[in-house]
């Protein structure tokens, strides 16, 4: 393929005779060996599969080089080597679904309602196989044709209940040697339940069959709480451990243990396998290559403390192939490895980029306007439906259309140098263009009108694909009328579009973290190292945070050691100004020009900064019940550590140790899992054992919450005889102090009865709360949520900033989280203002904003009030005194003030009244 | 060791964490060559239909 030339309009799979598994798909239908991954691709390039191509493997065929308009086809193609010399590596292979062929208790292979996970999400999906319609036998073709087929498709049905298997290729070592949990199976379970009742509607019957329920992540708990109690959905604790399948309706007969012991059948007419997530073998290959470590799990060996740093130099790690973990975490660690990667080649910054040149931009002011149309095939994605040609014929007879064009594909290369050329030609100063959506194409176009030399909001694009070739595929004739409506429509606002100004964001370029420990220093840190002035202000005497309090990581790294090191660092360099004892009194400004007066010690200091770093953390939970403050042998898991730090002569007296989990966590005042405190404990259980193997250790708790490797740790407890005890939130263990005994109750799960034990010491695994710090939100104004925890701008791509410009999240005060994670989002949140701070001379805010005219502002404040980015103000000096007035670096053009202004006072940029008008009054004219 | 450091960066992988990474260091300085084996970037999420914890939408 000549990806160069391939325009993506899909003439060549039309005729292409080989097929495939679609791997998309996950396999459940076949693709043509010519093809795209899928129809929303990038790059949108055809590509061949050399196994399976006729041409490329018997030299018959060659229809797709026939029917290509674009001459892209050249079987001739041979692969190429290319060596690149790059100053660092990032490896972000990420992962293999687990494939359950294996598992013949479960016979995946041999049941066709036996589904995985990834097939299911493939079956839930609109551009899926079954168009998102949850349909039993989904490895059938819609229409088959081989009679086996045919038979089986008669019994095709919509399930009426539907069963998940968690741990399917995670937590075993008997049918697969994954012994890690792969972190996002439960969760995902639990979404795939939720979105299959959906779209089956309320009947549907939901059964999720687990160990352990793990959902530690922010606000998972609550998503979790409400599949069982808004979606009823049905959580199982069992393993199932045979399936059978009913021959004359393939429905499927299950056999489990309940945790009373009792033996349960039941029937499901769907099973879906939650496969866990592995590390493919040509991975681990190319890993050994290139020289880095690995886990026993085959993921990437890390340190907590260089969380995204592999074990060569130069080569950086992020997703899931750096431990299984989700989306949001995927996320934290690519922009953690882009900050490491950046730290070691800081010097080297700027070298090899280019700056793009702009064109001069052509005065058009006062110009009649002179419209050029540009009207989009699309391949047959349009044309298939509308008659472009006579829409670009349409088009012509509008008033102050100069010039209109009909394009096969208007965004690909050549059309767009030849827009070029017309509109220097032509002398077009506004330009409309009928293709696909603005969303992703609009800002292609508006650079090819910058290249011309054109003020880019001299630009009007109206969507003749989505919202009408797609929609109205069966009425061609009515599709090509509302086609020129559209472009009707779009003309009429494009002849009033002005150009429209960006104004210059002046951007000072140093920096404040706010909050000294472990990610605030680890943000710090590679601000500082990429050449940026730096200032820590901390409240304590010293920088370190919580983490001074903690014993080991859960790597059995220790922390005060590499602690100690990281505050030395931090103190030794050059870019970065340390201030202990140190509050924030006053922030003002927005972003690139904030300033602040710090105390310290009651000394005022004045600060001027670009961009903020909130790591401000969380702190421990004081428990409120369990006797606690009541004897000395009750504490929390901190004062556990601060024993082993000390190496406290107590431990050796201790024959009966006990830990509560979930103390203050995941109950109605406080809803959430506090993420970190199954791993501490159970770590906490390990040290016990190992000083003193003969000590009882139990663990009282109610869903094991080891993600990923760490459940390593939660085997090695089991090996070690650590006790664990299961309880439910409405029957909490009790505890009590008699004759000086300390004793604690519950009743056992599989016993059924109750039991007691004496202690000798008794931790209770707190949770983490966080500080609430409204006066440091309301500073920067950032949201917190709830709970008290900052609002990241989005839960899943925006994890390390706030949706307020030029401010950024980092550590537990997002949600509680464990040191490597911490250092993660610091180095992230680094990585994310770095990209800001880069465009120090380049920082313009967008010229669609809302301005006030003054003379109709009746200063009555409701778009003060009303705007979410506080952007209006009042003016507070000058002829205008009073008046409502917007600030364009604030305003992101959402248009709210626009619509509640009683004054009419308030305009939006590019979206002024009389141009909607136009557009509603050129739909109403009659053709 | 030379002392002349190479201000680019190659990125293997381009699912969701190999292409932010590929994003935030092309934006802030440094040349990227992002490495696919695939013929297209997106990785498994693109397989996904909605995602949690927010329900919204994959692509
Ligand atoms: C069934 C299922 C449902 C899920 N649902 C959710 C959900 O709802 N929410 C959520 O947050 N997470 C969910 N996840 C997890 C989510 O998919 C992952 O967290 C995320 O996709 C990981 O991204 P990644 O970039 O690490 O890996 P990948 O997406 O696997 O990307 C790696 C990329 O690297 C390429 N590659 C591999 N090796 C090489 C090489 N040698 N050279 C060049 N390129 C290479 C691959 O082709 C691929 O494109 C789900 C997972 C599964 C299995
Ligand atoms: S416990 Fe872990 S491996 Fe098992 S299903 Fe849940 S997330 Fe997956
Ligand atoms: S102990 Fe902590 S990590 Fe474990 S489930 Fe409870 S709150 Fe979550």
């Amino acid at each position: 393929m000549n990806v160069d030339l391939c325009v993506g309009c899909g003439a060549c799979a039309e005729k292409c005779p080989g097929k495939f598994d679609d791997t998309y798909n996950a396999g459940l239908i076949k693709r043509t060996a010519i093809y795209v991954e899928y129809p929303q691709a990038v790059p949108l390039k055809y590509g061949i599969n050399p196994d399976v191509c006729l041409k490329l493997t018997k030299d018959k065929c060659g229809n797709c080089q026939d029917v290509c308009p674009a001459n892209a086809i050249d079987y001739t193609q041979t692969e190429e080597t290319i060596t690149i010399n790059a100053g660092s590596i990032i490896f972000s292979p990420g992962f293999t679904a687990f494939n359950p062929s294996k598992f013949d208790n479960y016979n995946y292979a041999g049941f066709p309602n036996v589904v995985t996970s990834m097939e299911f999400e493939r079956i839930l999906s609109a551009t899926g196989p079954t168009m998102g319609h949850v349909t039993t036998f989904p490895g059938l073709p819609l229409k088959p044709k081989k009679k086996k087929d045919k038979l089986l498709a008669e019994k095709r049905k919509d399930p009426k209940k539907i069963a998940w298997f968690q741990c399917v290729g995670s937590r075993d070592i008997n049918k697969c040697d994954n012994p890690y949990c792969s972190s996002v199976c439960c969760m995902y379970a639990v979404k795939e339940a939720i979105i299959a009742k959906e779209h089956a509607g309320g009947d549907l019957d939901c059964s999720i069959f687990y160990m352990d329920m793990r959902t530690p992540g922010k606000d998972f708990e609550k998503y979790y709480q409400n599949a069982k109690e808004k979606h009823g959905i049905n959580f199982i604790r069992s393993k199932v451990h045979s399936v059978t399948q009913n021959p004359d309706t393939n429905d499927l007969d299950i056999r489990y243990v309940d945790e009373m012991g009792q033996i349960i059948d039941d029937t499901y007419d769907m099973i879906v396998l939650s496969v866990g997530l592995e590390i493919s073998e040509e991975t681990k290959d190319l890993a050994q290559k290139l020289g880095i470590d690995l886990t026993p799990g085959g993921f990437c060996k890390t340190g907590s403390f260089e969380p995204v740093t592999s074990s060569r130099d130069g080569i950086f790690v992020s997703g899931v192939f750096n431990n299984p973990k989700d989306i949001p975490e995927s996320v934290l660690d690519a922009s953690a490895a882009a900050s490491a990667a950046g730290d070691a080649l800081s010097r080297a910054r700027d070298t090899l980029t280019l700056e793009l040149e702009k064109a001069k931009e052509i005065n058009v002011a006062g110009e009649r306007p002179r419209i050029g149309a540009f009207i989009c095939d699309c391949g047959s994605n349009i044309k298939g439906v509308v008659d472009c040609e006579a829409v670009t014929q349409y088009a012509r007879t509008l008033p102050y259309v100069e010039f209109a064009d009909e394009a096969m594909y208007a965004c690909s290369q050549d059309a767009q140098n030849k827009m070029v050329e017309y509109i220097k030609e032509k002398k077009l100063n506004r330009i409309v263009v009928a293709a696909c959506t603005p969303k992703t194409h609009e800002p292609l176009f508006q650079e090819t009108l910058s290249n011309a030399g054109l003020n880019k909001y001299l630009f009007e694009m109206t969507n003749i694909r989505n919202h009408n070739s797609w929609v109205h595929k069966n009425n061609p004739d009515i599709a090509t009328q509302k086609a020129k409506d559209l472009v009707r429509m779009a003309v009429a606002k494009a002849a009033l579009a002005e150009p429209l100004k960006e104004e210059k964001i002046d951007v000072n370029d140093s920096v404040v973290v706010i909050g000294g420990g472990l990610a605030g220093m680890a943000s710090a840190k590679s601000l500082a190292t990429q050449g940026y002035k730096t200032h820590i202000i901390e409240k304590k005497e010293k920088l370190g945070g919580e983490a001074h309090k903690l014993y080991k990581t859960a790597q059995g790294e220790d922390v005060q050691t590499h602690l100690d090191e990281l505050i030395k660092e931090i103190e030794q360099n050059e870019n970065i100004t340390v201030h202990c004892n140190t509050s924030l009194e006053s922030v003002d400004g927005f972003v690139g020009n904030f300033k602040s007066t710090l105390k310290t010690n009651g000394k005022e200091l004045d600060l001027e900064y670009g961009v903020a770093v909130l790591a401000t953390g969380a702190k421990a939970f004081v428990p409120d019940e369990y006797e606690y403050g009541k004897d000395d042998r009750i504490i929390t898991s901190l004062d556990l550590d601060k024993m082993f730090k000390e190496n406290d002569a107590g431990l050796d007296a201790i024959n009966s140790a006990v830990f509560i989990q979930c103390v203050g966590s995941r109950q109605p005042d406080r809803p959430y899992c506090s993420r970190v405190c199954c791993t501490h404990s159970i770590d906490n259980a390990i040290e016990l054992k190992e000083r003193k193997p003969d000590m009882d250790v139990f663990i009282i708790y109610r869903d094991i919450r080891t993600y990923g490797e760490k459940e390593l740790l939660y085997k090695k407890a089991r090996e070690l005889g650590v006790i664990f005890f299961r309880y439910d939130v409405d029957q909490k263990p009790e505890v009590s102090i008699k004759n000086d005994k300390l004793l604690i109750e519950l009743i056992d799960h599989v016993l059924n009865q109750p039991i007691q034990i004496e202690a000798d010491l008794l931790t209770l695994a707190t949770a983490i709360v966080p500080r609430k710090d409204e006066k440091l939100a309301n500073f920067f104004k950032v949201p917190l949520n709830d709970e008290g925890f900052f609002v990241e701008k989005h839960a899943k791509l925006g994890p390390a900033e706030f949706a307020t410009d030029g401010v950024f999240l980092a550590g537990s005060g997002h949600y509680p989280k464990p040191v490597n994670e911490a250092i993660t989002q610091g180095r992230a949140s680094a990585s994310r203002a770095l990209t800001l701070l880069a465009k120090k001379d380049n920082l313009f805010t967008s010229g669609v904003v809302a301005s006030a005219d003054p003379l109709k502002c009746s200063e009555c404040g409701v778009c003060v009030s009303i705007c979410p980015y506080s952007a209006p103000g009042f003016m507070t000096d000058g002829r205008f005194e009073g008046k409502a007035r917007v600030n364009a670096v604030l305003c992101k053009g959402c248009g709210l003030c626009v619509a509640s202004c009683r004054s009419g006072a308030l305009h939006l940029r590019g979206f002024d009244t009389s141009q909607i008008f136009s557009q509603i009054f050129a739909l109403g004219e009659v053709v | 060791m030379s002392n002349k450091l190479t201000g680019s960066v190659v990125v293997i992988g381009g699912g969701i964490s190999g292409m932010l990474s590929a994003l935030d260091l092309a934006n802030s300085g440094y040349y990227v060559y992002l490495v696919e084996k695939g013929p297209s970037i997106g990785g498994v999420m693109a397989q996904l239909d909605k995602t949690f914890p927010t329900n919204d939408c994959a692509m």
